[in-house]
Formats: structure tokens, sequence, C-alpha cells
């Protein structure tokens, strides 16, 4: 759908690095110190509005429910209850509900993987018959919410047994445009020399994507796994169709759950939510560039 | 590279026309069978999980159907039903509206924040990633964490306006401020998308384009109407037609927030869908609702494609 930004995004991506590599630091800090003084003032004050709710869910999660409804509630903790991160494990399967998100988020990255790397080089440098109406017609669902095909779906899931299991949740979303999209417009950079010569040393279609293209691409695979598995741990409205038995619960179909649970005991509600979120956020702090240069590839999705 | 493919094509022994046609005519089979062979995976999960669907989509369209038992064939009667269904008009309104304020604020939020943080400042990096944190939060743990903030008893939010002595807002009991409290959160969680954008694009406007600029005495707001705004408009239509059509997939916050509620008032057309499907069973009716959102999703999705394929052109 937007090749042209694609190939925008490419060139912005290499006029980053040339940029970067190019120029003077100190070209780049020749501000005013007014300026930047007052854009960092500016930043600050963005960070602690933005940050606010998420220290909030943390102050929260340690208080008791009689702590939060004394009014005013202190900003800061006064005791620090502890067992709201633990006592919710023994009353309800959050465990379970950790392993079913933990099963569903690997097997969708490991699937979505396999089947998004192969169909987009085959899309993008192997000609076969349909080739572009194809790629068009999968291109054209991008933007197709659950809700739309969810009533067909959720019969076929019946149909297949899977209701209440994590292949249910698994299988119906990998049909999904964005990884192949991605894949494709990666693979359309690669040199085709590169694949001739690797096919003229005597290399068939699958060595030469094996041992050839595959090596190179290892930004392309960091930013598929990274924005599968954050789609798919965060993803709700699915596993809410499918997973009925509390049992079958991924995350945050357990959380909303809990909502009704714990009703006006926020404290380990809270605790719960920051635990279900923490892999995202490690994950994000330790792979953020992918996140970032995921977005810029793909023309932003 | 190049040279590496004519020096090992050179010493190639002279081929008979015939022989070279039926040579290249064999490795055309052999690409095409593979391109087939590794694209199969992903057009058998397209064809099962995605074609079939959007195509009994529109039959269960035409159907009466509970989800157990017996289908039965109406016709069209659905989508009459719905064209006198009041709360089917509330919930498109409802979208419409919360989609012409998110998609603008969304906007001006995130292009403020890349141009905040474009240039070189102390700690850019960490500023950067802490805006962007919301994005990858699960839209059920931010519903839960506003849940919160917005309670209209015990909430942190109201409890700080009246400490300033502004009146304390009904969050969830005010259809309009529930409105707008779902507003808030969709800002928060996309800010950071928006940055991420534009500073990509941003990054991408020669340094030049900026002298050439500084000469004839574009600087500050000046520069940026005249140079930065007016380059930015590819990446601003796509943002525009991106948000539309995320804004009408709206979900997870609502469902947990304000549950559509009061009443009716933050009802989304996705939320009737999957309420009149999953709720009332009534899943004929919430496969035409479905037809139609699939039919407003695509004319956006047209959009975008006529419009980048022109810029191609251009």
């Amino acid at each position: 759908m937007s090749t042209a930004l694609t190939s925008v995004a490419t060139t912005e991506v290499t006029a980053i690095e040339e940029a970067n590599a190019t120029l003077p630091k100190d070209e780049e800090r020749h501000q005013p110190r007014r300026v930047v003084l007052t854009r960092v003032a500016i930043a600050v004050v963005a960070a602690i509005i933005l940050m606010f709710p998420m220290y909030w869910m943390l102050r929260t999660s340690v208080a008791t429910s009689d702590e939060l409804s004394t009014l005013p509630v202190p900003l800061w903790p006064q005791d620090w209850h502890w067992e709201n991160y633990t006592q919710p494990w023994s009353q309800y399967p959050f465990a379970r509900w950790l392993a079913n998100s933990v099963v569903i988020a690997v097997l969708s990255v490991v699937f979505t993987l396999a089947i998004n790397l192969m169909a987009g080089y085959a899309f993008a440098k192997l000609r076969f018959p349909m080739r572009n109406l194809l790629f068009l017609l999968i291109i054209s669902t991008l933007m197709v919410p659950v809700q739309v095909i969810m009533v067909p779906q959720f019969q076929m899931v019946i149909d297949l047994h899977l209701l209440n299991s994590n292949w249910g949740v698994v299988l119906p979303r990998l049909a999904e445009a964005f990884g192949l999209f991605m894949a494709r417009q990666f693979f359309l950079s690669v040199p085709d020399e590169l694949i001739e010569a690797a096919r003229i040393d005597g290399a068939g279609h699958f060595r030469t994507f094996w041992s050839v293209v595959l090596p190179l691409s290892k930004p392309l695979i960091a930013s598929l796994v990274i924005f599968t598995f954050m789609w798919r741990w965060n993803e709700f409205v699915w596993p809410l169709i499918v997973l009925n038995d509390p049992d079958a619960y991924t995350l945050p179909v357990g959380l909303q759950f809990l909502i009704q649970q714990f009703s006006s005991n926020f404290g380990p509600l809270l605790a719960m939510s920051f635990l279900s979120i923490l892999p995202m956020l490690l994950v994000f702090a330790f792979f953020q560039k992918y996140f970032v240069e995921g977005v810029a590839r793909t023309g932003l999705k | 590279m190049t040279t590496v493919v004519t020096r090992r094509r050179a010493p190639e022994p002279p081929v008979r026309a015939g022989g070279r046609r039926r040579v290249a005519s064999a490795a055309l089979k052999a690409e095409r069978r593979a391109g087939l062979l590794m694209a199969s995976p992903a057009l058998l999960v397209f064809t099962l999980f995605m074609f079939i669907p959007l195509a009994l989509t529109f039959w269960y369209s035409l159907q009466r159907y509970s989800g157990f038992g017996r289908m039965r064939f109406i016709g069209l009667d659905n989508y009459a039903a719905i064209i006198n269904d009041a709360t089917f008009w509330t919930a498109s309104l409802n979208t419409l509206l919360y989609t012409a304020l998110t998609v603008p604020i969304g906007i001006v939020c995130g292009l403020s924040a890349a141009l905040l943080l474009n240039r070189w400042m102390p700690a850019r990096g960490l500023f950067r990633a802490l805006f962007y944190v919301p994005v990858v939060i699960s839209g059920v743990a931010s519903g839960i964490i506003f849940l919160r903030l917005f309670d209209p008893i015990v909430g942190i939010l109201n409890q700080m306006l009246t400490t300033i002595g502004l009146p304390a807002i009904d969050w969830q009991g005010n259809g309009t401020w529930a409105l707008v409290s779902i507003i808030l959160v969709s800002t928060w969680q996309g800010i950071g998308f928006g940055m991420v954008v534009y500073l990509a694009a941003l990054q991408g406007i020669p340094r030049e384009v900026y002298e050439a600029g500084t000469v004839d005495g574009a600087v500050g707001w000046k520069r940026f109407i005249h140079i930065t705004w007016p380059l930015l408009r590819p990446t601003t239509f796509f943002l525009v037609v991106y948000s539309i059509i995320g804004s009408f997939q709206v979900f997870d916050v609502v469902y947990v927030l304000t549950r559509g509620g009061p009443g009716t008032s933050t009802t989304f057309l996705v939320q009737y869908a999957y309420d009149q499907g999953f709720n009332q069973r009534r899943q004929g009716y919430a496969a035409a609702i479905g037809v139609i959102i699939y039919l407003v999703v695509l004319v956006f999705t047209v959009l975008q494609w006529r419009f980048s394929k022109s810029r191609d052109d251009a």
C-alpha cells in the first residue's frame, strides 16, 4: 500500500546514517544555550505528564484498598504492600495465563517468521504466475479489523475444535499482511546481483534464500520478531472471543476478568497489570532501536 | 558484484540458440516452482483465515444466526434493520466524532514531540524512549491504569482538580466526559508512534533546504510554515489515513474503561459489532455491521493507495 513511503523511508534511514557519519558533532550541538534549555524543560514536563500514569500504576500496586479510599491519596506510598504482587498468584490461575501468553506469543512469532520470510522473498525476488495480483490481494487486507471477520472465523475455530486452545488464538491471526509486507520491502532492497551470483555458483533457490539472503536479514528478522511478539502479547479482542475457560485465558483477557473480581481493590489489580506489561517493557528497553527501525523501514506500516 | 558475475559468465561454452532457450525455460520453471512453493504457506493461511472469512462475512450478513443451530436466509433484512437501528447510528456518530477529534490531536502531538526531540539535546534518546513507552503497553493494561486515574470519587485526577480549585469531573457518568477520557487515553497511547514516524521524515529533509531557507530569511515559525510543514505533507497524509483506519478499531481501552457507556455514549462501531455478535448472539447482524466497517476501511485503503501511487508516478 505504501511502496512510495517505503522507498522514502529507506532513503531516510540511509540519510540519517550518512548525516551522522559525515556531520561533525559540534555543528549539531551549535544551538543557543537558551534554546536547548527551553527544549529540555518542555521535554521534562511532557515526560512527567506522559509517565505519570505509569508511576501511578506502580504507586497504586503497593497500596491497600483502605489507603486508596481515604482522601487525599498520598503521592508517595506510606506502606509497601508487596503481598499485592504475590497473593493473586494463588487465588487466580495467573501462572496459567502467563504460560498461555508466552506459548501464544512464541508460536505466533515462529510461524509468522517462517511464513512471512519465505513468502516475502518469493514476492520480492521470484517470478511466478499471478504474483502481483496475489500480493495486492493480501496487502488489501492490511487494515481489516478483526471485527469484520470475527463471525466466520469464530465458526471456523469451533469447527476445528480449537475453542479454548492456544492454537485457536494463534492460527487465524497468522493471516496478517503486515509481516509479509515488511519482509517483501526488505528483500526488494537485496541486490539482484548477489542472488544471481549465488545461483551461478550452483545454489538452488532455497539454498540461495537460506544461506545467502537470510544471513543478511538480521535487522528484518529482529523487527518481525519484536513487532509480532508485541502484538500477540497485547492482543485482546480475538483471545476474548476464542477463550471462555478461565484456565485458557491469556494475560489481557485474564486482567479484564480480574477487574470484576477485585472491583474496588485496585492494589493487586495494578500489581498484576504491571507484571503483565513487564516483559514487553524489558523487550522494548533492550531492543529499542528495532522498534524505531521497523517503523521507519516499512514505510511506517 | 557485477564483475564477478561477468567473469563467471565469460567461460561458458557457446550454446545453440534452441538449447539456450530450453535452459532458460527450465530455469524459469524452477523459479516459478520455488516461488509458488515458498509463497504457499502464506497463501494457504490467507485463503483459510482471511479471504474465505471475508467472503463468508457477506454470506453471514444475509442470515439470521445465533451462533448455534440453524441459519436462516433473510436476504437484506439485516441491512434494512441496521438503517432503522438508532444504536447503530449513535455508534457511527460516536466513531466519527472520536475520529474527527483523535486524528488531529494525534497529529499535532506527534509532530510537536518529533520537532522537540529532532535536534540534539541532553538525554534526547531517553526522552524519545519515554514518549514511546505507552505504545508498547497492552490496551487492557492501559485501560486499567486509567480506570484508576479517572475514578470519579477516589481517582487521582479529580483529586488534583479539586486541589487546584476546579470542580471534579464525572468521567464515568457523563457521556461527553467519558468520550473525552477515551480520547485522552488514545492520545497518550499514540504520541510515540506519530513521533517516530515524523522523526524519520524530519531526518530525511536535507540540511541544504534549511540553509537555503535561512538565506531567504525563513527562520523559526516561518521556516516551519514554509519549509518543514510542506515537506512533511506526504508523512502527514499517511499518518492521517493510518490514524483514521486505526480509530475505527479502538476496542480494548473502551472495553475496559467505559464498556461503551454510560448508555451508548462511548459505543463505537467495532464494540457494537462485538456486542451484537457475542453478547446478543445476533451473528448475522454483527456480520452485516462487519461488512459496513469493511467497506469504510476499504475506501480509506484505496485512498491511500491512489495517493502513494500518484506520488510514485510524479
